[in-house]
């Protein structure tokens, strides 16, 4: 069992090469690659369950007298989730020597997460470099879906798991290996419930609601949209055939979180697409900016300060 | 939230805690988790109940103390209680709210032989 998130021995997995068979570069020159590895699972890191039981202890009926066996208090002050914190961390610091800028992209099932990265891979894909990290239950299909689009895209399988955690994360991270200033895209497991605690080393966390779902989706759930820095509102396309409140909507995330900016956009028509690409570019400038100042820092770099000052001077 | 995580989590803590001091066997178990985090004390009971179940901490007695959750008003200026994510500011009714406090979950302490 994955002694992180929890999960079933053995259900946890990170599936395949990064790349599709075929890989499109963006000066027309195309690559192959061998078949898609198989299932990897990832290896539990040596947490035995139960290795400090005891004497079988079947419940309240307990061989020792009650109260006899003298007892102590010990202070652990630990936070619950100091591990996933941990990974986090390190995924975060990994990105910011790098200068990724990474996502994570949260939703319900169904809202448009992968078809918003697919259109979104299609406008920037010349500029940027971008890559994917999908999470669902089961099956490859929205890895699938990304690298048919030419990025390089790696599926995470939670098996009965609800949400991806840092430690996944850290995981397909090796396997990707995106490259220095990309742009890091993870699509979470559909799920507005418990993806929302578990940091995954993100910049941001990216709430997509489609206008199908109902404008008080933001008050049925505050923990998530709380700690989103942006909404995408999807399939805006649809809302002549549907009794959507738009300014309500708006009010209520609001409401949840004051700070939290709004981008109507539709995957499949391209309307408001052009605003969202500005704040990923912003972001994506920001995270290359950060990279170069820390590689200018005295104690960073083989080279030495010298040749790391010039190198951020020029991006 | 997924409470079973959360209880896996708790017990690894615990399980550390039990390795590092040589504990025999947990008797209780003390959290601290916020009015406004995700949890639900009565799920995360179930929940350690069932994982500890073949463990050192097998039987043990979860205690959750629950602490109180606040917020930053913009509009008056100040701190103010809040109760639950969602909820108004109880001086203006307002929503600029920003939480400061009460979406902390901890494990405080134990009591172990």
């Amino acid at each position: 069992m994955c002694s992180t998130c929890g999960c079933g021995s053995g259900e946890v997995g990170v599936e395949g090469e990064a790349h599709a068979h075929e890989h499109r570069h963006s000066d027309g020159t195309v690559h192959t690659h061998g078949q898609d590895g198989e299932l990897a699972h990832v290896h539990a890191h040596g947490h035995e369950h139960g290795a400090y039981s005891l004497e079988p202890v079947s419940g309240p009926a307990h061989a020792h007298a009650p109260g006899l066996e003298p007892s102590r208090m010990l202070r652990i002050e630990q936070d619950i989730l100091a591990k996933n914190d941990a990974y986090a961390a390190q995924n975060r610091s990994a990105f910011e020597q790098r200068g990724i800028f990474a996502l994570n992209l949260v939703s319900s099932p169904g809202a448009g997460k992968t078809a918003l990265l697919v259109r979104t891979i299609r406008a920037l894909g010349d500029r940027f470099e971008i890559s994917v990290i999908e999470g669902d239950q089961q099956t490859s299909h929205d890895a699938e879906r990304i690298r048919a689009t030419g990025a390089p895209a790696v599926q995470i399988n939670t098996g009965k798991g609800c949400h991806l955690d840092a430690h996944m994360v850290g995981h397909a991270l090796a396997r990707l290996d995106p490259p220095q200033d990309a742009i890091l895209m993870i699509e979470n497991v559909g799920n507005l419930v418990c993806p929302a605690a578990f940091d995954l080393g993100e910049a941001h966390k990216v709430v997509v609601l489609s206008v199908t779902e109902g404008e008080d989706k933001p008050l049925k759930y505050p923990d998530m949209f709380r700690r989103a820095s942006l909404m995408l509102l999807n399939k805006i396309d649809l809302l002549p055939y549907l009794e959507f409140d738009l300014e309500r909507c708006v009010d209520y995330a609001h409401r949840t979180n004051p700070g939290l900016r709004i981008i109507g956009v539709s995957a499949v028509t391209g309307e408001g697409i052009a605003e969202w690409l500005v704040w990923l570019e912003q972001g994506a400038g920001r995270a290359r900016a950060a990279r170069g100042e820390i590689a200018a820092l005295p104690d960073s770099g083989p080279a030495g300060p010298g040749v790391a000052v010039v190198r951020s001077l020029i991006g | 939230m997924h409470e079973m995580t959360l209880a896996e989590s708790v017990l690894q803590i615990v399980e550390d805690a039990a390795r590092r001091e040589g504990l025999r066997r947990v008797r209780a178990v003390w959290l601290e988790i916020g009015q406004l985090s995700s949890v639900e004390p009565e799920a995360m009971r179930f929940c350690f109940d069932a994982v500890a179940r073949d463990s050192v901490a097998a039987g043990a007695r979860l205690e959750i103390v629950t602490t109180a959750g606040a917020a930053w008003c913009i509009e008056c200026s100040e701190r103010v209680a809040l109760a639950k994510l969602g909820a108004a500011c109880p001086g203006c009714g307002g929503y600029q709210l920003r939480v400061t406090e009460g979406a902390e979950m901890r494990v405080k302490e134990l009591e172990a032989e």
